[in-house]
């Protein structure tokens, strides 16, 4: 059929057809906010990591020790069985160097973010983080973490209360 | 699974698509009639001839438009018609002409319109507004997450696992690049692009490079879908769809293993039982696995087991995957070089699949008569697997 | 012992607020921005008409919806025509009560199959009911933008 026809429609403009107002056009912001109830499981995942702690969950069926907790075993389809306070250690187990912002600005310093395998979860599984307090160039998957906690009166219920992970 | 019994046998009889562009003059409506109108003029079809309506199209938020499926309704010939709107994210592409088959398949409607379309250039200041929210509200994105990060986190544990290095990956983006600049509509092709020009791009979010990646695009691809008895009327070569199928995985993405994509595995399992394919690495003669990032291709082919583990990358390397290779894979161009408009650009696989085994893709023409293919598409919360097995 | 418990002390609940960040914008698309240009340009109103279904859609589509025929047919629309429905506001998006109600309107366009969603204005003394004739009143040349806005109200016709 590409073969038979002989253009496509579309009509391709610049940014600066835009900012010319070269074409017509109207933009509305909708003011999108939201207060997302944290729910039962998350709600105290954000009161332990208050008390500098963190929290997973585990099922007596399938045996699995996850993180961040749920209330329901995803697998097994029944509730979770216990609550389990996990060590604030782990392994990296896939990173990033981010040199941009989500609006594509420009980073000289590149942000780390990681998936951090929770050491005491079965199998090993983990929460996304920051790293810090280590040289970009020095960080490889398999690097054993810690967590590096805001002071306890600065802590606010949230998963800022860890300030970022670093090399133990 | 039993599918295997399903008798009635439905084709891909007609296509269109719009130019994927960076920002669209026309509206979102606009877009869908010219890809609809297209691919209904092609089957010599008017909007009377047509039962019903699946439309696929991605977050309201990047059009801007709430409850945009049924504001693009009209556009998509679906005034007065039985229509659904189904949507997983970029697996979208594939998932909606699986909807319009079962239309089809069922026995309820013999002739379906399916339409793909995104328009995610009127999202400010970036459609990443709203990506964003494949990242948890509460537990991640307060961290101040980029959409880079997740699909860099995926790459990196991928080229760790297999040993891989950038270049095993850049190929592919080489790759698609240069077969896209066959294709009318693209965005990105480029006839003369290397190994180096990937290389040497600016890095993004380590291990992703700019040209690693698919840009934000506005685009439309609709489909005609007929029974058996309408096709082998209308359609001097009717495509069929002898399989589908469609899985998803857990959101916990952190708690998955992020170099192996289960999800399509299981997807294609399911359309290969269905299209009775017991050894696809033979009997598939094309592949059009979804690209936004090179390495997902590989991640894909694997997951479509048409390469082991680990192995894509290889093949890639020794010419298997090129047009004129054992397995050719995205002859379009791809994601890479044709766009990715979110949910049309799984639809524009589909297009391309029709347009192959019909021996009418002009110069990106897979050479040797091909006789089945597959199409894959993917993304919602990066876990689901969407796949479709053609064939003539 | 499975894990059911519910959150009994109201400081439990906990809401984390955030956002989605985004502004729209949105092209007035291949028919609107003709329709438009001549809104701001000339001040009047543009439809398209579709032979076929002997239709001219207002505002004017590049499109018929009905037999998916492309309209190349431009027509001029009177700006005058009547009220297909209204309703009277007294509160606005927040739930804020209005100082002064407002009177939105459907207008039905003579001459034409479709009409435009609008405020009414210099209704002070006027009994509204549907049918009531209105036309449409213009901005200044110098303060249109190519907007519905461009429109100020339309008011009823006064023999």
């Amino acid at each position: 059929m590409t073969a038979k026809i002989e253009s496509f429609p579309g009509v391709y403009l610049k940014e600066s057809d835009f900012r010319d107002k070269k074409v017509l056009f109207t933009e509305w912001n909708p003011n999108a906010q939201y207060a997302w109830d944290a729910g039962v499981a998350i709600g105290r995942y954000l009161r332990e990591l208050k008390e500098g702690r963190l929290t997973g969950v585990r099922c007596n069926k399938c045996h699995r020790t996850v993180i961040p907790p749920r209330n329901f075993c995803e697998w097994c389809f029944r509730p979770m069985d216990e609550w389990v306070t996990l060590p604030d250690t782990g392994t990296v187990n896939t990173f990033s160097l981010c040199y941009v912002t989500w609006d594509m600005q420009y980073l000289t310093e590149p942000e780390i973010p990681a998936v951090i395998d929770i050491d005491g979860t079965r199998p090993a599984v983990g929460i996304m983080h920051m790293l810090g307090e280590v040289d970009p160039e020095a960080v490889a998957i398999g690097m054993k973490v810690q967590a590096v906690w805001k002071a306890p009166e600065e802590r606010e219920g949230s998963i800022l209360d860890i300030k970022y992970f670093r090399p133990v | 699974m039993g599918m295997r019994h399903v008798r009635r046998k439905v084709a891909v009889v007609g296509a269109g698509m719009t130019k994927f562009v960076r920002r669209a003059q026309e509206t979102a409506k606009e877009l869908s009639y010219e890809a609809t109108k297209m691919a209904l003029d092609y089957c010599d079809l008017g909007l009377d001839q047509v039962d019903c309506v699946v439309h696929g199209t991605a977050p309201d938020s990047f059009d801007g438009v709430h409850m945009k499926g049924e504001y693009l309704a009209d556009g998509s010939g679906a005034w007065r018609k039985p229509y659904t709107r189904c949507y997983v994210g970029g697996g979208t592409g594939v998932f909606a002409p699986i909807h319009g088959w079962y239309h089809v398949a069922s026995g309820l409607f013999d002739v379906c319109l399916v339409v793909c379309e995104e328009k995610m250039s009127s999202c400010q200041p970036h459609p990443q507004g709203a990506f964003l929210t494949i990242f948890d509200h509460t537990t991640e994105r307060p961290l101040g997450p980029n959409l880079l990060w997740i699909f860099a986190m995926e790459m990196n544990r991928y080229m760790h696992t297999y040993g891989l290095k950038k270049e095993d990956i850049a190929r592919v983006s080489v790759k698609n690049k240069r077969n896209a600049a066959d294709h009318p509509c693209s965005l990105l092709g480029d006839a003369d692009i290397t190994l180096e020009d990937v290389l040497n791009s600016e890095v993004l979010a380590w291990p992703v490079q700019r040209l690693d990646v698919s840009p934000v695009t506005d685009g439309a691809v609709a489909l005609v879908l007929a029974a058996e008895h309408v096709a082998r009327r209308i359609c001097d070569k009717p495509v069929w769809i002898e399989g589908v199928g469609w899985n998803l995985d857990t959101t916990y993405w952190t708690n998955r293993d992020l170099c192996y994509p289960r999800y399509v595995e299981n997807a294609a399992r399911m359309a290969y039982d269905m299209a009775g394919i017991t050894e696809p690495r033979k009997q598939i003669h094309i592949a059009e696995p979804y690209d936004p990032f090179d390495y997902k291709e590989l991640h894909h082919l694997e997951g479509l087991l048409l390469f082991d583990r680990g192995k894509a990358p290889e093949a890639t390397a020794l010419g298997i995957t090129q047009r004129d290779g054992d397995l050719p894979v995205c002859p379009s161009g791809g994601l890479l070089g044709v766009g990715n408009p979110i949910a049309a650009a799984g639809a524009m696989k589909v297009a391309e699949l029709f347009w192959q085994l019909r021996g009418e893709a002009g110069a990106r023409q897979v050479p040797g008569q091909p006789r089945h293919g597959v199409a894959q598409a993917w993304g919602d919360l990066m876990q689901v697997g969407t796949v479709l097995v053609m064939g003539v | 012992m499975a894990i059911l418990e519910k959150v009994d002390k109201m400081h439990q609940a906990v809401a984390w607020q955030g956002d989605i960040p985004i502004t729209s914008r949105y092209t007035a698309g291949i028919a609107g921005e003709k329709f438009f240009r001549a809104l701001k340009d000339e001040g009047r109103f543009l439809g398209t008409r579709c032979d076929t279904c002997d239709l001219v859609y207002v505002p004017a589509t590049m499109f018929c919806e009905r037999c998916f025929a492309q309209l190349d047919e431009w027509v001029d629309v009177p700006s005058t025509g009547h009220l297909f429905t209204f309703t009277v506001l007294f509160r606005d998006l927040d739930d804020q009560a209005l100082e002064v109600p407002r009177v939105l309107a459907y207008v039905k366009l003579d001459g034409c199959d479709g009409g435009l969603v609008h405020y009414l204005g210099e209704i002070d003394d006027t009994e509204l009911y549907i049918g009531l004739e209105v036309e449409a009143v213009f901005k200044d040349p110098a303060n249109r933008e190519g907007s519905i806005l461009d429109v100020k109200y339309f008011r009823p016709v006064v023999d």
